[in-house]
């Protein structure tokens, strides 16, 4: 996985609660493998009407390029599917600023190296606000400082200190847990001890 | 110490804590599906194995045809052979689509007595937490955790804060944990319990069946919870009674022994409390884009300007004009097109028979689908004659599946229709582009259907239970 530090591009912004997991990748796009790519249909029905591509915030010409993504609250809500993420990192985004997130989202989100950072629901306004007159022109989030700076606007992120870590260093967790193999086969033997019905029978 | 029963899954399951307070946990039931080809994907890429074959269990549902005979284009039909393919290299025991025991992964999986009280239970799909019924620590994953799960059996995870919610009190007559738990998203949000493991006590939770404690614990997602579970006790130890894959004789027994411990202690305490008083919950509907647009079916629409908070004010407006609907119009009126029965919150047996005591003897004024959540439910209703009673009135007898929960498989809503579902989410496009979905219980879905509105179910219950 590759470490995030900092991310400096400009912002899309989609001013809208619950953008969930559905919306960031409808079902029916779900059948490709990862390396046939994500990224074209990322927020595909918000970008496409039934008579074809519609104007909306993804495609403006003047953020062309982003890797930063601002909304509203409970970002990534619904469905596990990894796909909304790899939709997103496919894209080009590789931090999304919202007031709260799915927990599934985030936890996937950071195992792809995309950060959800979190603000609060009034600094979160401020940057809708501000990104709405600096149109294009690209703000700055710093990961180890926990701040993002947007012109004159400097608001600070939240982000769990496990999963802060785990970005800055692009740590793969399976070869972290393998590592724990005698751990494990120690805590298989007493397990089996204690719980014998929890095998499954028949 | 006094723990949480939540403490005590967890303290169950730590392999090892590092330093900055992650856990490793033993997972000890590993559920799979067709969307889990990503993660197999991964393990081809790695050149992995999978370390506990024998602790995962396959099943197609998310893809399956619900018309078995007509079967599927190619596209979908692939979905289920890669399955094959992959749980047969990995050598996982896989339920096939033509298997008696297939249907939706958190319906047929308990029904064989593969969730048990004290197990962790993963799999790659957000309604995992349904398997918390059981008092089972059960929670959903993506694709990469589920690569992680298949390689070493265990997964790294952060302790989640716990949250009670109390509901006392008896329910009202047709009244169900549908109600229940739309109620609690409601007033809590549908990000009201992110970052937390809920447990569902009171009198009214103690009260729920097997059947009605999953549709309960299903919908804790739709709260933003990580997971949500209910203590186990003598309901669930009956329930599990001669499963197949349940322990049997005397395991059986010194099972119940050890899950009649799994109960948060008298001084147990929770980082955040939730109560809500069982008679006063009414048969409530979604009528908006997000599970906690819901209120009683006696409301009206929401009046976006009468909100102070502007970014909330512009959800409810934009959900109201996705919906077709008017600010302050009643919600028992609003026109339906149709109606869909099923998904992994409302297609047990318990299910089908509350549709069918409100359908049987009437017609359907719109067109509907009915999906049983495994070929076992389906066999149990025709055995009852409900799906005499389905077709009667209209609604079209299908096979188990996700369906139109999700439209994978085909079983969409067509675009600007709107649909009384039985189903879990009511996000934009969830039933297919442009679709409009309305929650509700599957009584409440029987009641929309011969009204052709959505309609308190309550009156047309009367003299029928």
């Amino acid at each position: 996985m590759t470490p995030l530090t900092t991310v400096e591009s400009p912002a899309v912004v989609l001013p809208m609660a619950g953008i969930d997991t559905d919306q960031l990748i409808p079902a029916r796009f779900m059948r490709r493998s990862r390396a046939e790519g994500y990224g074209p249909y990322l927020l595909h029905d918000l970008r496409n009407g039934p008579d074809g591509p519609r104007s909306n915030p993804l495609d403006d010409p003047a953020v062309a390029g982003s890797q930063v993504m601002i909304a509203r609250r409970n970002f990534g809500c619904g469905s596990s599917r990894e796909a909304a993420v790899y939709a997103l990192a496919d894209f080009g985004i590789r931090c999304v600023i919202a007031p709260s997130f799915g927990d599934i989202f985030s936890q996937n989100a950071v195992k792809n190296g995309l950060l959800p950072a979190i603000v609060s629901e009034e600094d979160a306004e401020a940057l809708i606000a501000a990104e709405a007159m600096r149109r294009g022109q690209p703000l700055r989030i710093d990961l180890a400082a926990q701040q993002i700076v947007a012109g004159n606007l400097v608001v600070p992120f939240s982000i769990d200190p496990v999963w802060k870590t785990q970005l800055l260093n692009g740590w793969d967790e399976i070869d972290m847990t393998l590592a724990e193999a005698p751990a494990i086969a120690k805590f298989r033997e007493r397990d089996q001890a204690t719980r014998p019905w929890a095998v499954p029978q028949g | 110490m006094d723990r949480t029963i939540i403490d005590k899954l967890w303290d169950a399951h730590v392999v090892t804590t590092r330093p900055d307070g992650t856990s490793l946990l033993w997972i000890d039931r590993h559920l799979l599906h067709e969307g889990s080809f990503l993660a197999f994907d991964q393990l081809t890429e790695r050149g992995a194995k999978v370390a506990h074959p024998e602790l995962s269990f396959a099943i197609a549902d998310h893809y399956v045809p619900t018309r078995r005979k007509l079967g599927t284009t190619p596209e979908i039909a692939n979905m289920v052979e890669q399955l094959e393919a992959n749980t047969a290299r990995h050598g996982i025991r896989l339920v096939g689509l033509d298997d008696p025991r297939q249907g939706i992964v958190h319906v047929a999986v308990p029904e064989q007595g593969l969730t048990l009280p004290g197990l962790t239970v993963v799999c790659g799909d957000s309604h995992t937490s349904t398997h918390g019924a059981f008092g089972a620590y059960a929670f959903g994953i993506g694709a990469s955790e589920v690569a992680h799960v298949l390689m070493t059996q265990t997964l790294w995870q952060k302790k989640p804060r716990t949250m009670q919610v109390r509901i006392e009190g008896a329910l009202g007559q047709g009244v169900t944990a549908k109600d229940i738990a739309l109620s609690i998203i409601a007033k809590i949000g549908a990000d009201g319990a992110a970052g937390h493991a809920i447990e569902y006590a009171g009198s009214a939770v103690r009260g729920l069946t097997m059947e009605g404690r999953m549709t309960l614990c299903n919908l804790s997602i739709e709260a933003g919870g990580r997971l949500g579970l209910v203590a186990p006790d003598e309901t669930t130890f009956a329930w599990l009674k001669g499963r197949p894959a349940a322990p049997a004789g005397d395991l059986f027994d010194k099972a119940c022994e050890d899950w009649s411990q799994l109960r948060s202690d008298p001084g147990s305490s929770f980082d955040r409390a939730v109560s809500l008083d069982g008679a006063e919950i009414a048969p409530t509907i979604t009528w908006g884009v997000s599970p906690e647009h819901a209120a009683p079916v006696t409301a009206t629409v929401p009046n976006p300007d009468a909100i102070a908070d502007e970014a909330r004010a512009a959800a409810v407006r934009d959900a109201i004009a996705y919906m077709g609907l008017t600010p302050g119009q009643p919600l028992d009126g609003i026109r339906v097109d149709r109606v869909f029965i099923g998904s992994c919150t409302n297609s047990r047996i318990e299910d089908l028979r509350a549709a069918a005591a409100i359908l049987a003897g009437r017609k359907a004024k719109v067109p509907g689908l009915v999906s049983p959540g495994s070929s076992s439910v389906k066999r149990q209703a025709e055995e009852e004659g409900l799906d005499r009673i389905f077709r009667e009135a209209g609604l079209e007898w299908a096979d188990s599946g996700c369906s139109m929960c999700v439209g994978m498989n085909g079983d969409i809503v067509p675009p600007g229709e709107r649909c009384a579902s039985t189903t879990n989410r009511n996000f934009k496009g969830r039933q297919g582009p442009g679709s409009r979905t309305h929650l509700m219980s599957p009584a409440m879905v029987a009641a929309a259907a011969v009204t052709g509105h959505i309609a308190d179910a309550r009156p047309l219950l009367a003299g029928r239970t």
